[in-house]
């Protein structure tokens, strides 16, 4: 514990930007993996425990993309895109069988592709820790605000992440394809009845909620090192935004994300080897006082 | 709301004997063949593969059927069990490293933390429902890990409880001895399993199972389902403590990973693979899983791929664990027979 730290921190603004900042792209690269995996518990009702996986292949899709084009935004690209399709390929092939069967019949399911995607991983990008290094257009000194240190590539990180979230929100709520997925989510059968293709509104949300996990992947890419497995840490703090925010919920997920991201970042200062602890406690917390998380709606 | 029902689907209730003492009587008989078999191996076969085999299923046996009871019986799938068996490998370690008490005194000892954690922890979690429990249970888990990691003065951190753990001679045993610990092991294995099968088979036990197919009918005629699921949460934990003090005995030390989640992922792998609707599913799961690995790591570096197809062999094409699939076909060609 080192508290004086985080109290020197907490009075001084250099420090305070430089850690919100940090906190925020945290939060940020977190909302987009965690609010696919809402959204896919959302309408499918399956948790769909190989979503880190999505994020992993992001990142090395956008890491190979961006070695043989050279070009970031081809590289972002490719990384969403690539991990949409085999998002929709793995719900067609595998996911779909087990929809409507026991919940831990859908986890093995999803929990023999976390095995089999590390191991594709190590097969064809190697075993050991890569890096896709910061694209020349980022490569310029950073920004100062109140004398904290703002790299460039963060607020493009947190300004695409916001995008995305602005653009699911309104998707959903105003478009007819987002009513049509409500009303999936709300009643498959009805929407079947009516004559729209439930399996293909399936595959495209799964798709949908693969492609943001890989577009985090894809902008993490040149901010973290690259190692098969690296979708699991991320899987599980996603796991934790959305069960803080409540399953299913959008907005739960954003405000879940962020104060993970806080929690990590000042808790780094605080709490240097405890810092995993306490967005577990965090999490016990809020689950002990609200059982279907903070945004989540009351299970009849 | 579907009620998630671990892998019954639309099968009968069991129907509970009125009588359950000629069962007993066979169950121990059982439990005491199951021990005198386990006890003849090194007589037959002098391998310590053989006899390390023997007690890592031992250990993960004891903790994956324990969990079955929460998974199987009462429906309660826990995605933290885990931290039972690292709490009880950390504490059996540090009792006997710090203190120096005799290894009995050690084991009560160990259980009776257990008891207490797990009453405070299973209080919290058994309100929630479903996938929050698995989650909450998860947080827990993680919760206790992220301690044993950051207590570096106590636990060692992520090296793990290292150099050894004293084994002092008791009623003569002595458990440095590996033949001693071959049996201790098996002795315990057997005698979990004798009372958890007790405990399953048991008024108590169908009422878990009632729980399970219908917590509203369950406290509607009078049960208290929070209690009913509090006290299995706590039996279940004693089990799996059990599990992680033969584990710490074996490896002479305790790891952060045993206390990891994927402990708690694997158990539940185990359950699966085995099945969840016979007793002895979890076990038949255990020995499965270790065969697997064992062989698979010595085949290939690529191990996550071949175990991933067959835990998707097992999920979508069998669509239930092995001694699920043995007993349902038994009964089904008993039924034709019959026919």
């Amino acid at each position: 514990m080192d508290l004086d730290a985080l109290a020197s921190c907490l009075a001084s603004p250099a420090c305070l930007v430089t850690q919100t900042t940090s906190g925020l792209i945290i939060g940020m690269l977190l909302f987009l993996v965690a609010v696919g995996l809402t959204l896919i518990f959302g309408v499918l009702k399956v948790v769909n425990f190989s979503h880190g996986a999505f994020y992993m292949f992001g990142a090395y899709f956008a890491m190979t993309a961006y070695q043989v084009t050279g070009s970031f935004a081809l590289a972002i690209l490719s990384g969403a895109v690539g991990t949409a399709l085999l998002g929709l390929i793995f719900e067609r092939v595998f996911m779909s069988r087990v929809y409507g069967r026991d919940v831990l019949m859908q986890l093995l399911v999803c929990y023999a592709f976390v095995l089999i995607f590390d191991d594709v991983v190590r097969m064809i990008w190697g075993p050991e820790f890569k890096s896709m290094g910061m694209p020349a257009a980022f490569q310029v000194p950073p920004l100062f605000i109140a004398g904290g240190v703002v790299p460039p590539y963060y607020l493009l990180l947190i300004g695409v992440a916001l995008a995305a979230a602005a653009l699911l929100g309104l998707g959903l709520a105003r478009s007819r394809i987002g009513k049509v997925i409500r009303a999936a989510a709300h009643n498959p059968g009805m929407v079947s009845a009516l004559g729209i293709n439930t399996g293909l509104i399936y595959g495209g949300v799964f798709a949908l909620g693969g492609m943001l996990a890989g577009l985090a992947g894809a902008l993490a890419a040149p901010v973290r090192s690259l190692t098969p497995g690296m979708g699991f840490s991320v899987l599980i703090e996603s796991f934790i935004v959305t069960v803080i925010g409540g399953m299913g919920s959008i907005l739960g997920a954003l405000i879940g994300a962020l104060l993970i991201g806080l929690i990590r970042s000042f808790g780094s200062l605080g709490f240097p080897l405890f810092t995993e602890g306490l967005m577990y406690l965090f999490m016990v917390i809020v689950l002990v006082s609200r059982p279907t998380g903070l945004f989540g709606k009351e299970v009849a | 709301m579907t009620e998630v029902q671990a892998g019954q689907g639309t099968q009968p209730l069991e129907v509970p004997r009125i009588d359950a003492r000629p069962q007993r009587y066979r169950d121990v008989l059982i439990a005491l063949v199951a021990f005198v078999l386990l006890a003849l191996l090194p007589v037959l076969f002098g391998s310590k593969q053989l006899l390390d085999f023997v007690i890592r299923c031992a250990a993960y046996g004891l903790f994956a059927t324990s969990l079955n009871l929460l998974v199987g019986y009462t429906g309660l799938i826990s995605f933290g069990h885990g931290m039972f068996f690292g709490l009880g490998a950390y504490g059996f370690g540090l009792m006997m490293q710090k203190t120096g008490v005799p290894i009995p005194v050690a084991f009560i000892a160990t259980l009776a933390m257990t008891v207490v954690v797990a009453v405070v922890i299973g209080a919290i979690c058994v309100r929630l429902k479903e996938i929050y429990f698995a989650f909450v249970t998860l947080a827990f888990q993680m919760l206790i890990h992220s301690t044993i990691l950051s207590w570096q003065s106590l636990t060692g951190g992520d090296q793990g409880l290292r150099g050894g753990i004293p084994r002092p001679p008791f009623l003569g045993i002595d458990l440095s001895n590996h033949l001693h610990l071959y049996i201790t092991s098996c002795a315990l294995l057997v005698i979990g399993l004798l009372l958890m099968r007790q405990i399953a088979q048991s008024p108590f036990g169908y009422t878990l199972r009632m729980i399970r197919d219908n917590a509203t009918r369950a406290s509607f005629i009078g049960i208290d389902v929070w209690r009913a699921k509090l006290v299995i949460f706590v039996l279940a934990a004693l089990f799996a403590a059990t599990g992680g003090i033969i584990m710490a005995l074996f490896v002479s030390g305790a790891y952060p990973e045993f206390a990891y989640w994927t402990i708690s992922g694997e158990g539940i792998f185990i359950n699966m693979l085995g099945g969840v609707t016979t007793f002895l599913g979890p076990m038949v799961g255990t020995v499965l899983l270790l065969i697997l690995n064992d062989t698979v790591t010595r085949l290939t570096e690529y191990h996550g791929i071949v175990l991933g197809i067959v835990i998707l062999f097992f999920a979508i094409g069998l669509r239930k664990g092995l001694m699920d699939f043995v007993v349902e076909w038994f009964a089904q060609r008993r039924g034709e027979g019959r026919a």
